[in-house]
Formats: C-alpha cells, structure tokens, sequence
C-alpha cells in the first residue's frame, strides 16, 4: 500500500539540479481546517504533487477508549464543527447496533431531519461562501456581496434555514446537545417544527433558483473515472440508512466497510488516506450520492438536475457544485416531508442496556460517507473505536485530480493555476479538521 | 490603518474543530453589517484575502499542541493589539487536553500506523499558557450571541458583558425545572459559567460543562451531591474530564476521584 502512496508522490525523481519555478500556497483557504498542495513541476511532467494536511493531530480514537458510550454522540461531535451531526449519527447508529436497539420509524424520521438541516446549512455554506468565490473570480463571498448582494443575502437566509432546523431539534447548529444513544433527550411538540415550514419552503424555492444560477456557471472541460461510493437505499435517498455501493459493482453491508477499504499513513500528511483495497481511489461526497441515488431523489430535485445538465453520468468533479445544490432542494423537501407528517413521540427515546459487542455505522456527511465502528464492553465502556471522516477517503482522489489537471493548463499565469487548483480541491468541500485525525498550496516549476 | 479606518480583524486557528470560528459565519444576520465596520483582514476558512497585520483584534481558536503552534502563538501575538481566545479549546486546552492525563505515545500509537512521522506535544494547553491574553470566550462551542457582544463592545471600546454566574442563575431565569433537584439527573450547572443559555436542562439533560467553570466554583460538594444521587467515582472523573478537562477546578475534581477509584 506504501508503495502506492509513492507512486503518487514521485512519479518520476529524476534530475532535481534543474531549474525550479514554484507556486506556492501555504494555505489553502475556504476549507474547514489546515492544508496545503505542493507540486513541482519539470518541464511538462509533475514530479512530486502532495496535497498535504498540517492541521495538529488530533487523537479522537485514543480519547474514546474509556469512555461510557453515553458520551461518544458528545465526543465525536467535536472532531468537527461544521458537521456535528454526521458524527453523532454514525456514532449512535453503531453504538444501537452494537446493544440490539431498533429506533422506531418517528425517532428515525427526526433523525433525518436534524440531518437536513445540517445538509442545508453547510451545503449553502460550501456553495455561496466556500466555492461559488472560484467560479466568479471573488476572493470570498463578502467581496461576491458587493457586486451580488442578493445572492449572499439569499445564501445567509438558506443557511439560516438550516441553522434554526438544527437549532429548534439540537438545541443549537454548532455541538446540538439533544442527540443521545436510543433517541433524543428531548423532542419538540409539533407546532415548534411547522413554526419553521414557511421558511423552509421559501428555502426550498431558493434552491431551485440556485441549481439554476449553478449551471450557469463556467465549468472546466475536465473528467475522471471515479469509482463512487455511498450508502444506498431502495426507497429513500440515503442519508442515515442503506447498504454501501460503488458503481463498480460493490454492493456490501456497511460492517464490511473494511473488508473492502484500508486507511493508510502517509509521510506528508496527518491525515490518513483511505482506499479500496484493489482499485485504490475512490469518491464519496454530493456526486457520489447523487450519481449512485438519482433515483431516490424527490420528483422536484430530479427535474430541477435534468434542467441543469446534471445527470448520473457526470464525472467532473467541478459539477459537485451542482449536485450540492440539488441536496439542498431535496434536504428541503425531505425536511417539509417530515415536519408536515410528525407526531410528536410518546417516548423521546429507547431504553438502552450495554451488552459487550462490536457496532458500526455510516452515515452520509455533507462530504460524504463517514464510518464508525466500536467495540464495546459489558458496562458499555469503549474498548476501541474506528473513525474513517469523508475527507480522508477523498484525499487520493484529489492528489490523482489535480495530477491530471494541472499538466494541461501549465500555459496558464501562475497565479491562476495556482487558483484554479486550490478550486479543484474544493470541489470536494474537503473538512481538514475531520481528516485530522488537515491543507497549504505550493507549486514548483520547472 | 491607512487609508482606511475600519479595524482589521484576524481569526487565527490550531487544535481545534473550526465550529467557533464557524460561529462568525453563523451570524447570518448580522454579518455583512459586521463587515461594514470592521475589515476581515485574515480569515482562511471564509477568505483566500490576507491583508498585513498587524491586526488590531485576533480571535484564536484552538488549543497548543505541536511544537510548531508554540511558535506560531507568539506571531499571533506581535501582531495583534486584541487577542481574544475563542472556545474551550483555546481557553482551557479544550478536548484535546484529555492527552494530559496519559502518555500521548500510546495515543499516536492508537491512531497512526507510523508514529515517527507524528509531531505532537505531551500536552494540550490552553493560548494564555504561552501569551498574554486579553480577553477569553467560553463555551464548546462559543455562543454566537457573545461573540456578537464582544466584537460590539471592542468597536465601541467598552467592556464585553459577559457573566461569569453559573448556568443555575440562566434555568431560573428561562423558568426551566432544575433537572438535578426534580428528576435527579447529575448535572454540572451549578459548578459551570453561564453563556449557552443553559441549553441541555431545558433538553432534560444535565449541564456537561462545556463552558468550562465558574468563578469560585465548588466542585467538591456538587461531587458529594452527585454521589448522593448514586453517581460513581469513574463517572465522575469522565463527567469533570471533557470539553474544559485542564482547567483547573476540574482537574482537581477529576483528579481526586481518581485516586478513589
């Protein structure tokens, strides 16, 4: 696996003493966390490209043994602020698993819905204030708000809607409280739900505008190949529920998870990377969902993708802009579903007894799959714990995108290839403080 | 300070999750009017924008935990006239602190195949261990509402109003049934500051300190209180050791029943 790592790295080493031009961005920015790229060039040739990730390691794994399985929906949260609730939601999903519970059809309903809101508020985060920037030329989206005020207005009152989804079940966006192993603390009457349903379908609509203005956006002629992987299932459009599958045929029980991908360190990264076992790379993520789950989509958000050119064959990754876009309408709609069917549970959650067992969970992050596994003792104290973030097994997949893109546009002003790749690495919204268990940018040439 | 007169705000980032700095973007409403009166100056997760300090207020989030943080912190601090630390992390070591109760080595072990190429520090410390700091936000995460409060009182230069009562005095204020007298659910409140507007209560939870303690809390006799619901020692070391487990009253608390486990 090793020497896998390498041939990425160093592709070809030959004559170093050779004039060296660079580029260098030591950070990279509008990504959650640290990181970088280093690439030099020789000639037309990448000699050594590593998209590097600094942020200080952080040993989620090690804090977890020990603890009481009552506190790892808390735990996890904080590996990372922008997407708590995946966390929470692997990580009760395998601890359940792990003692036999079964949560009920209104539990898990709210559970989905929680899981909107965070979809909504850090897809249009990642959308607006993250990668639409790129696209226009802005440095970030407060310099977008000069010459397009009603876009970023329109962007922080989506996101808002997302927030106060999150806000009205967790108690608040950012680490919610109210997640616990069985069910909920607490949960809301209904009227404190519907309160929010003018707002979300205001958001919803906003959402189809944004696919609209998305695909109207000047998109690099740029694919790969992926092998796609998301967890899958026959009625819903996965989020906390389904088998895992890949367009190149795996369709596995989310426990054999590892059967199939293996995480491995590499030297210039304090992330670790994971691949499939034989085909290496692979792609988790908005693409991936929507390219594995088109059919599963609400009839809104498939008809609002074939307007905007978006379909199941898409293999540029430049187009996940899209495809974020597309969850967000769905999210809404999903959300709207939900809220407008609640009944308010007798019974905020399952009793829960500790039994000694091994759970697991997948849950789809805003970025993409998110796999815990834990091993637990009698007293429902964590032996071991598993955590395998998006942006990890995203991470090969970038360097090989970016080992692809940039000896085409070598004629390119070194500021704008430098740019330009910092946007390709967007596209797959990468949350370096999930990975961490972290990204800067510099470019060497010839 | 040139041309411009707008203040020049810096958000600077280390061991940390980003939900605080997250916070900042979180202020929908208020955001582009914040930016009318300050210029975000160096902001990564927001902007690819790097304007030359030296800034005249640095927020920092997260906590010292490589050699190479250690120096950077000091560069943060020549460069900024306000420095306020924002979060648990930042201000008392945050999660990551959990490392200073155990050898580290087995926790690099634990997560990476090759430790050689980890660099890591023994411990998680909190930014005021290394400089001065002017002002500290609590809370794992900060409240939004705080960081508005501070940002407005820096503009206005007055005094952030920031309680430093217990989350009791926020549960009788909201009317919420104190979950630890009514239902004897174990609860930190009464040994953790205010600031969330005590949240977990009011979702039948009991406070788990994520705002770290109080001023002069007693964190001995809530133990007592504690035990006297039938709380167990090890609980009580995990429930004192999380989000703020350096900071001082509660790792003396945790410590102790440790030692009577």
């Amino acid at each position: 696996m090793k020497s896998k790592s390498k041939s990425v790295k160093k592709k070809t080493t030959k004559d170093k003493k050779e004039s060296v031009k660079s580029i260098h961005v030591k950070q990279l920015a509008r990504v959650e966390g640290e990181g970088a790229l280093h690439v030099k060039m020789k000639g037309d040739e990448i000699t050594d490209l590593t998209f590097t990730i600094f942020e200080p390691p952080r040993f989620f794994e090690a804090f977890l043994r020990g603890r009481n399985f009552s506190e790892v929906p808390d735990i996890t949260a904080r590996i990372c602020g922008i997407c708590p609730i995946a966390y929470q939601m692997s990580a009760t999903q395998a601890i359940e698993q792990a003692f036999g519970i079964q949560v009920n059809d209104q539990i898990h309903d709210l559970r989905r819905l929680i899981y909107c809101g965070e979809w909504i508020e850090s897809h249009v985060l990642h959308v607006f204030m993250l990668h639409a920037p790129d696209f226009l030329s802005y440095e970030d989206a407060i310099q977008m708000a000069k010459d397009h005020p009603e876009v970023v207005k329109q962007a922080l009152r989506m996101k808002k809607t997302g927030n106060t989804l999150m806000t009205i079940l967790g108690g608040r966006e950012i680490h919610p409280v109210s997640v616990r192993i069985g069910g909920f603390y607490s949960v809301p009457p209904k009227e404190n739900l519907t309160a929010l349903l003018d707002e979300l379908k205001w958001t919803r609509d906003a959402a189809e505008k944004t696919i609209e203005w998305t695909a109207t956006l000047d998109f690099p002629d740029f694919e790969r190949d992926y092998e796609y992987l998301a967890l899958h299932h026959p009625e819903r459009y996965a989020i906390i529920e389904g088998r895992l599958i890949t367009n190149k045929g795996l369709d596995v029980d989310i426990s054999e998870f590892e059967d199939h991908f293996v995480e491995m360190q590499v030297e210039h990264s304090h992330a670790l990377h994971s691949v499939h076992r034989e085909r290496g790379s692979y792609h988790v993520g908005p693409l991936a969902r929507f390219v594995l789950n088109y059919d599963q989509l609400t009839p809104a958000a498939k008809q609002a993708a074939q307007h905007a050119g978006l379909d199941t064959k898409c293999k540029n990754p430049f187009k996940s802009i899209i495809a974020r876009s597309v969850e967000t309408l769905y999210a809404c709609e999903e959300a709207i579903r939900i809220i407008e069917s609640y009944e308010q549970p007798e019974h905020a959650y399952e009793e829960v007894e500790p039994r000694p067992s091994t759970g697991y969970g997948c849950s789809e992050a805003p970025r993409g799959l998110l796999y815990h596994k834990y091993r637990i003792d009698e007293r429902g104290i964590i032996l071991n714990a598993k955590i395998v973030p998006p942006t990890a097994q995203n991470q090969k997949t970038i360097e090989e995108d970016l080992l692809d893109y940039i000896p085409e546009r070598l004629h390119l002003p070194l500021d704008k290839l430098t740019w330009q790749c910092e946007q390709a690495i967007r596209n797959y919204d990468p949350c370096i403080s999930c990975a961490t268990h972290f990204l800067k940018l510099t470019i060497d040439h010839d | 300070m040139t041309k411009s007169r707008k203040p020049k705000l810096a958000v600077w980032k280390f061991a940390s999750c980003d939900g605080c700095q997250l916070s900042l973007l979180d202020c929908e409403d208020e955001l582009l009017a914040i930016t009318e009166h300050i210029t975000i100056a160096y902001f990564p997760e927001a902007t690819r924008t790097v304007i030359k300090g030296p800034y005249d207020l640095s927020l920092v989030e997260g906590s010292i935990t490589t050699p190479h943080d250690a120096e950077r912190i000091h560069q943060v601090r020549r460069s900024s006239k306000y420095l306020v630390t924002i979060g648990a992390c930042a201000t008392s070591g945050g999660i990551q602190a959990l490392r200073n109760f155990k050898d580290v080595k087995s926790f690099i072990t634990a997560v990476y195949p090759t430790p050689q190429f980890i660099e890591t520090l023994n411990k998680s410390t909190p930014i005021a261990d290394h400089v001065f700091v002017d002002f500290q936000l609590r809370g794992c995460p900060i409240s939004k509402h705080q960081l508005l409060e501070l940002v407005n009182a820096f503009l206005n230069g007055r005094k952030p109003n920031i309680p430093q009562y217990s989350v009791c005095i926020e549960c009788k204020r909201n009317g919420t049934q104190c979950v630890m007298v009514a239902e004897g659910v174990p609860c930190l409140g009464p040994v953790t500051q205010a600031g969330c507007n005590a949240i977990c209560p009011s979702y039948h939870r009991g406070c788990y300190g994520c705002f770290g303690p109080k001023e002069t809390p007693n964190t001995h006799s809530l133990a007592k209180q504690w035990k006297a619901l039938g709380i167990k020692d090890d609980d009580i070391v995990r429930a004192f050791r999380s989000y703020n487990a350096y900071a001082e009253p509660f790792q003396r608390e945790s410590i102790a029943h440790e030692k009577s486990v």
